[in-house]
């Protein structure tokens, strides 16, 4: 490929070793260890749901139980198909007896594993075939009604309840959204389970359950098929919960998830261990239910400097790139995150944003590129603030971002008003139409302005990958390399649901999940 | 629709400034000229208009002006309007409690606990309960600061620890008694029903419990916060938008340094 900012794609290479040698020594954490949530998740996928009468998800009460024994070193996979085979009860009636107290898993005679294995596989095969056709459900409709091009127009719902989110989405798929993401209750990531059924109480968002996500999936495929284009849904599986509200996304047909385990390290302060474990299935489940991931680097440039900082997006992006990869997440799903967040008083800081954006674009070409807005830098002014949005929909356009998150002009007041999203709508249709072909068109000035950025951001992300790559991501992390934020290895939220996986462990759903892409 | 843009009618009003009756200002004084915007839950159309301008008037606003309507999706209709309001207030009588300390910048705040305290200041500051947004807090207390103001971090004279967001109460207490803090600062960005309201008392009612109310400098701030509720909930200081660590640094020096002589 030709660079319009003369990058030196041998450089991209060297950038992209580095990251997988990072990612690879993750990795050789990670596969050993099991959490909680992944546990959980496990449960899921064998086909236990709905809660016990003190409103405990019955995933948790199974988990809990052998986790109060010591014992979920071996997995729930393992005692749950040792308990089906030797009472010939499906596992849902099991986690009801673990749930009332009249089943202990742990003593139970353990048959041999052969036995084990026969008894789970048409359950795994159900789940497996149960993921495939919601799949196949989204890419029917795409084949059918299709889609908006890209940038896709991506707004919020946040009001609290669901059925009131639907109105709201409703009304901005009708307007011209192409993604329609829930943002969950503030707190919910660090929930550690998941809440059961339909919600209508929340603060600045809507709790994710997998009622709720049926209930706006339904309307959303509705109002599709009246505008003739597919709508699609997203929501979070970050915090405490990756695989497991993966997995419920995957059973419902969530389209785009926020997934980064990063992300929860520094901004919610989640154990290191317990997440990037956790998001390993997660990803899996996401690659293998076509859902497009979105990463969460822009929020590093809202506690560290936009201009100074570029380069730790580019960095971790790479990062999360291989990540991905070692979960079978395909690229095309890979909606890695940057943003527009330089001080609008920059000189020239729109030329560096464009410079940013290109580069990005050129780095990961098949990635659906998530680009965020303006919001450091949004006052409360509400006018100003719908110009600082304009320019940023103008480098969306130009760079051909995938995943375009529309500004509100009333970003840091309230969450959006239902007018807010019409004007930001129209603010990125507008010059999304108008300036169309613009990337086509313009070339950047050799040794210009944004060529230069371009490729000293790249040799920052170089430099900071060898230093990453010399010392390990734990420990960079530890350090404080991303966002300015400084997390111990051993600090944090969730590390007590981490346990290291023994002899006994199961779970074919790894093998299936990756085999298939 | 715009007729009313450049609007030709005469204005025979009052047009000499009155500070015990002042009315918004469009381009003539007195003329009241207000701007606002609002969503409906009705089809657009006449009715809907009609509508509109009966609000505008109820709101205390003659000469409605609805010059913008457009049906954001069916049964919800967004307007864009004008009018001259009639209601007045008396600006000289307005009384509105403030944070009393001058500020003074990095240096001038080093310079006086040098001077007047001798040690540094122990300042721990978080996001608190639910609340997952860090940019307050940060913007106040990190080395970095916002928009050229250099957070507490920065500071010779302050020992700033920053917990970050979602930090339980509990913790933020235990943790205070812990670094011996002089003052805690509480950031609360979601305001939704009021949560803030509620995790700002609960601290309060938890100090108080934990009899460490009075040994502490206790501020909080946010976007919806002003020193007035601040004061109503039981706290030394609010600050709201447009507050810098400059202000909060002031403020904290002169109040710990008030205190002390007190004694």
């Amino acid at each position: 490929m030709q660079s319009k900012l003369g990058l030196d794609f041998k450089k991209v290479e060297y950038a992209r070793q580095l990251s997988r040698n990072i990612a690879d020594e993750v990795q050789s954490f990670v596969v050993n260890y099991t959490t909680v949530a992944v546990e959980r998740t496990l449960c899921r996928l064998m086909g236990i749901d709905g809660v016990d009468e003190n409103q405990v998800p019955l995933p948790n009460v199974v988990v809990d139980a052998l986790k109060e024994k010591g014992v979920l070193n071996q997995g729930v996979i393992f005692y749950l198909a040792n308990a089906m085979y030797q009472t010939g009860l499906t596992a849902q009636d099991i986690a009801e007896k673990v749930g009332s107290g009249d089943l202990d898993l742990t003593r139970i005679e353990v048959t041999d594993k052969k036995n084990l294995e026969t008894i789970i596989s048409p359950v795994v095969e159900q789940s497996i075939k149960r993921i495939k056709e919601r799949r196949g459900r989204r890419e029917q409709y795409l084949q059918t009604i299709g889609e908006g091009p890209k940038p896709y127009l991506y707004v919020i719902v946040a009001t609290g309840n669901i059925y009131e989110d639907v109105i709201q989405a409703e009304a901005a798929a009708r307007q011209g959204a192409d993604i329609i993401a829930v943002i969950r209750t503030t707190g919910q990531s660090l929930l550690d389970y998941v809440p059961f059924g339909a919600t209508t109480e929340g603060f600045g968002g809507t709790y994710a359950t997998q009622e709720n996500f049926r209930i706006m999936r339904t309307a959303l495929d509705k109002v599709g098929e009246e505008v003739g284009r597919y709508i699609r849904l997203c929501n979070y599986c970050s915090g405490l919960c990756m695989p497991e509200i993966a997995v419920m996304g995957a059973f419902e047909g969530l389209d785009v998830m926020l997934n980064d385990a990063l992300y929860g390290i520094l901004f919610r302060d989640i154990n290191m261990q317990r997440t990037l474990v956790d998001q390993y299935f997660s990803r899996i489940i996401n690659g293998f239910a076509g859902v497009i991931i979105n990463t969460g680097e822009d929020n590093y440039l809202t506690t560290a400097d936009a201009f100074e900082e570029a380069h730790t997006v580019l960095a971790s992006d790479l990062i999360n790139e291989q990540l991905a990869l070692l979960a079978g997440l395909p690229e095309e799903q890979m909606g890695l995150g940057h943003a527009f967040e330089m001080n609008p008083e920059l000189e020239n800081g729109f030329l560096y944003e464009l410079a940013q954006a290109q580069m990005a674009r050129e780095i990961f070409p098949k990635a659906p590129l998530k680009y965020m807005p303006p919001t450091k830098f949004m006052t409360g002014n509400i006018f100003k603030g719908h110009l600082q949005d304009a320019l940023f929909n103008l480098v969306g356009i130009w760079t051909n971002q995938g995943i375009q998150l529309l500004g509100m002009p009333t970003e840091a007041i309230h969450t959006p008003f239902m007018s807010d999203r019409y004007l930001s709508i129209e603010n990125a249709k507008y010059i999304f139409t108008n300036l169309k072909n613009i990337g086509d068109e313009v070339d950047f000035k050799e040794d210009g302005i944004i060529r230069k950025r371009a490729q000293s951001v790249l040799q920052d992300a170089i430099n900071l990958l060898e230093r990453i790559n010399k010392e390990g991501l734990f420990t960079a992390l530890e350090k404080g390399i991303f966002g300015d934020v400084k997390r111990p290895r051993n600090g944090g939220k969730g590390l007590d649901g981490v346990c290291e996986k023994s002899e006994n462990y199961m779970n074919p759903f790894v093998t299936l999940m990756k085999g298939e892409n | 629709m715009s007729g009313g843009l450049y609007s030709m009618q005469s204005r025979e009003f009052d047009k000499t400034l009155d500070l015990t009756k002042v009315k918004p200002y469009g381009d003539t004084m007195n003329d009241g000229k207000v701007q606002l915007s609002f969503t409906l839950p009705v089809p657009a159309g006449d009715e809907g208009v009609e509508a509109a301008k009966q609000l505008i008037k109820k709101m205390g606003m003659e000469n409605p002006q609805v010059v913008f309507f457009r049906e954001l999706t069916p049964g919800f209709t967004f307007f864009n309007c004008y009018g001259s309001l009639t209601h007045t207030v008396d600006y000289t009588s307005i009384y509105v409690p403030k944070v009393e300390s001058n500020v003074m910048d990095m240096h001038q705040t080093d310079e006086f606990i040098k001077e007047n305290v001798g040690r540094k200041l122990i300042v721990v500051g978080a996001s608190t309960g639910t609340d997952a947004h860090t940019v307050g807090i940060d913007a106040i207390m990190n080395m970095k600061g916002y928009a050229g103001h250099y957070g507490l971090e920065r500071y010779d004279m302050f020992e700033a620890y920053n917990l970050g967001s979602q930090v339980p109460n509990e913790e933020f207490i235990a943790k205070a008694i812990e670094l011996k803090a002089d003052a805690l600062l509480v950031s609360q960005t979601v305001t939704q029903k009021d949560v803030h309201i509620k995790n700002l008392v609960e601290l309060v009612e938890l100090m108080e419990a934990e009899g460490l109310r009075d040994k502490m400098i206790l501020a909080c701030g946010g976007p919806r916060i002003s020193h007035e509720l601040a004061k109503e909930l039981g706290y030394d200081a609010g600050f709201g938008m447009n507050s810098y660590a400059d202000d909060v640094a002031s403020f904290i020096a002169q109040e710990f340094v008030k205190r002390k002589n007190n004694q």
